[in-house]
């Protein structure tokens, strides 16, 4: 009997402390919920019950926020930004890549780790000779300066993610092909490339999610409201003078956190591979 | 460059003769991505620390060389030696809070239980989800009037209204909720670390340390601790860069305040570089970074090129 004791125990404690984890990193996201379905008078009151309704559910927030804010423009500046971004990571980084993997030997070796290191040079560092930069070119306020800023970030991260696909390809496949008559040129194009796409694919989900949850580029160079992408747009524009639409911000905040929450799921386990490269095997 | 490729097999020039040389297309094919690192950070930083030393802000743009004046004048300023001190102690903070969390978290998901995926994918949210958006929620969280934490504590009776913390408001809570978000935010990250080193970690060593007699303990910190360091170790490197240079989490939840208790380099360098103007004065205080920045890319360099014997 104490051993069946000992074992409930047991049973009881672990699944209190998941159920503590579970809490702990999901409960900002309930409250993102759920404040966005309440009603005004049922957010702004200290007595009700703030873990529920005490009030129907509302979509007023949704409406305001797609009706009277530029709600939609910042969805579709994203967009617009992440697609861009894509574009310009793969054609430097897929190349780069390759090359470093496979043709370059032991000095690609050394820029590889190179470029990936200016990985870790943070955008707080480099900010104010960029806004110079971005002036002179003449794309001040403008959200082409992200398009033009984020692959500084997006490059180096794809190349070491996709050298890290490339090394893990079997080089055979393609000494196959340039003795089959292709050229070295064109055993990239059509062998390399279309074995590689689930990495590509990866590739693409991480670029595009980086773009969304950049924050200090944006607030540099973006003040106008209509060119500002959506996690800044979310987060700073919803606010007049000293009132914060809460309702509204949190339903903003829910909508753009979703796509990424569902891409870091599905594709967790490349990412991990891919930053630390195997450091464990 | 893909229109090239198409015409070069049918004319069979010289140039495809050079195209097929190992060297000129690896070198040809890096170029692109050197040059856009080159010119968009490298140049940007070699710009960064000429701001540093001249006396260039918005109303004096003459690029005026004053040595290490901006900086003789920044480490006098009784306000950023505190963000000084805020930034070390909030780096440190939330890493050591993130990695016991993680650490704790990667135990309990190693072992299979029912509903064990769904609690991960929930577990992973606060690292994937923007910072920018999660930061905002627990703004609201930390409300000065509705904020839900103070409503629970004083339904459980902990305190009465009165008595309820204005977490942001006061220095002190201002730091600890300054450091609890970014450790809430890191921690999913070390389970995911610890979780794939400690998998990677082969059953028959483990089986073979059982068998010689080593107890939980003993697998745990002789075999499983130093198989995963490396793994940890670049983890770690991340979250310290992160955490380090940020200036989200402060902008968008603190402003820095209250008087500056929970301002950090990377927000005193935006308050001072870009809202001010002052841009020599704004470049040498984010060249503060750069010690920390310099070690940590060492210690990476001794792990990655571990990782590759």
């Amino acid at each position: 009997m104490p051993r069946g004791v000992a074992n409930a125990l047991r049973e009881t404690s672990f699944y209190g402390a998941v159920a503590f984890f579970f809490i702990l990193a999901a409960f900002p996201f309930y409250w993102m919920l759920i404040t966005s379905f309440k009603t005004n008078p049922d957010l702004y009151s200290v007595t009700n019950i703030p873990f529920w309704f005490n009030d129907p559910p509302t979509l007023e927030h949704f409406r305001y926020l797609f009706e009277q804010t530029l709600f939609a423009r910042w969805l579709l500046n994203s967009l617009v930004i992440g697609v861009c971004v894509v574009a310009i990571t793969l054609l430097a980084a897929l190349p780069a890549a390759y090359s470093l993997a496979r043709l370059t030997g032991r000095t690609g070796e050394s820029l590889g780790i190179g470029i990936f290191l200016t990985y870790l040079v943070p955008p707080t560092l480099l900010f104010l000779p960029l806004s110079r930069v971005i002036a002179d070119l003449g794309l001040q306020n403008s959200m082409w300066s992200l398009v033009l800023v984020y692959p500084t970030f997006t490059i180096p991260f794809c190349t070491w993610l996709l050298m890290g696909f490339f090394k893990a390809m079997p080089p055979e496949i393609e000494e196959a092909a340039i003795v089959d008559g292709c050229s070295l040129f064109g055993a990239f194009i059509k062998m390399t490339i279309p074995l590689s796409l689930p990495g590509i694919l990866t590739a693409v989900i991480f670029t595009f999610t980086l773009t969304l949850q950049e924050f200090v580029y944006a607030l540099t160079f973006i003040s106008s409201s209509d060119q500002k992408p959506i996690t800044l747009g979310v987060a700073t524009d919803l606010i007049r003078g000293d009132i914060f639409y809460w309702g509204e911000i949190m339903a903003g905040a829910l909508i753009a956190s979703i796509p990424v929450a569902i891409a870091y799921n599905f594709f967790l386990d490349r990412f991990i591979a891919g930053i630390t490269g195997g450091a464990v095997k | 460059m893909v229109a090239i490729a198409e015409s070069v097999p049918k004319r069979a020039s010289r140039f495809q003769f050079i195209l097929d040389r190992r060297d000129v297309l690896g070198a040809l094919f890096v170029t692109p991505a050197i040059l856009y690192v080159l010119l968009l950070v490298g140049v940007p930083f070699l710009l960064a620390v000429y701001y540093s030393v001249s006396a260039y802000t918005i109303y004096d743009p003459s690029w005026r060389f004053v040595g290490l004046e901006n900086f003789a004048q920044i480490v006098q300023n009784p306000v950023f030696m505190q963000t000084l001190r805020f930034t070390f102690i909030l780096t440190f903070g939330s890493q050591l809070l993130g990695l016991v969390l993680g650490k704790f978290g990667a135990l309990l998901l190693l072992r299979p239980f029912p509903g064990r995926k769904f609690v991960r994918a929930i577990i992973i949210l606060p690292w994937a989800v923007p910072i920018a958006l999660a930061t905002v929620a627990w703004q609201w969280m930390f409300d000065s009037l509705y904020s839900v934490i103070n409503w629970t504590l004083i339904a459980l009776g902990l305190i009465t209204r009165s008595q309820a913390p204005n977490w942001l408001g006061d220095p002190h809570l201002a730091m600890l909720s300054v450091i609890v978000v970014n450790a809430w935010r890191f921690f999913p990250f070390a389970i995911v670390i610890f979780l794939a080193g400690i998998t990677a970690v082969p059953q028959d060593v483990l089986d073979a340390a059982t068998v010689d007699g080593a107890g939980f303990w003993r697998r745990n910190y002789q075999i499983i601790v130093p198989m995963i360091l490396p793994i940890v170790a670049i983890g770690l490197i991340f979250g310290i860069v992160f955490t380090f240079t940020d200036l989200s989490v402060v902008y968008l939840m603190t402003m820095g305040g209250p008087v500056g208790a929970t301002s950090v380099l990377g927000y005193a360098g935006f308050q001072t570089g870009i809202v001010s103007g002052d841009v020599s004065h704004g470049a040498a205080i984010s060249l503060f970074m750069l010690p920390v920045l310099f070690v940590v890319v060492i210690f990476m360099l001794r792990f990655i090129r571990r990782r590759e014997i």
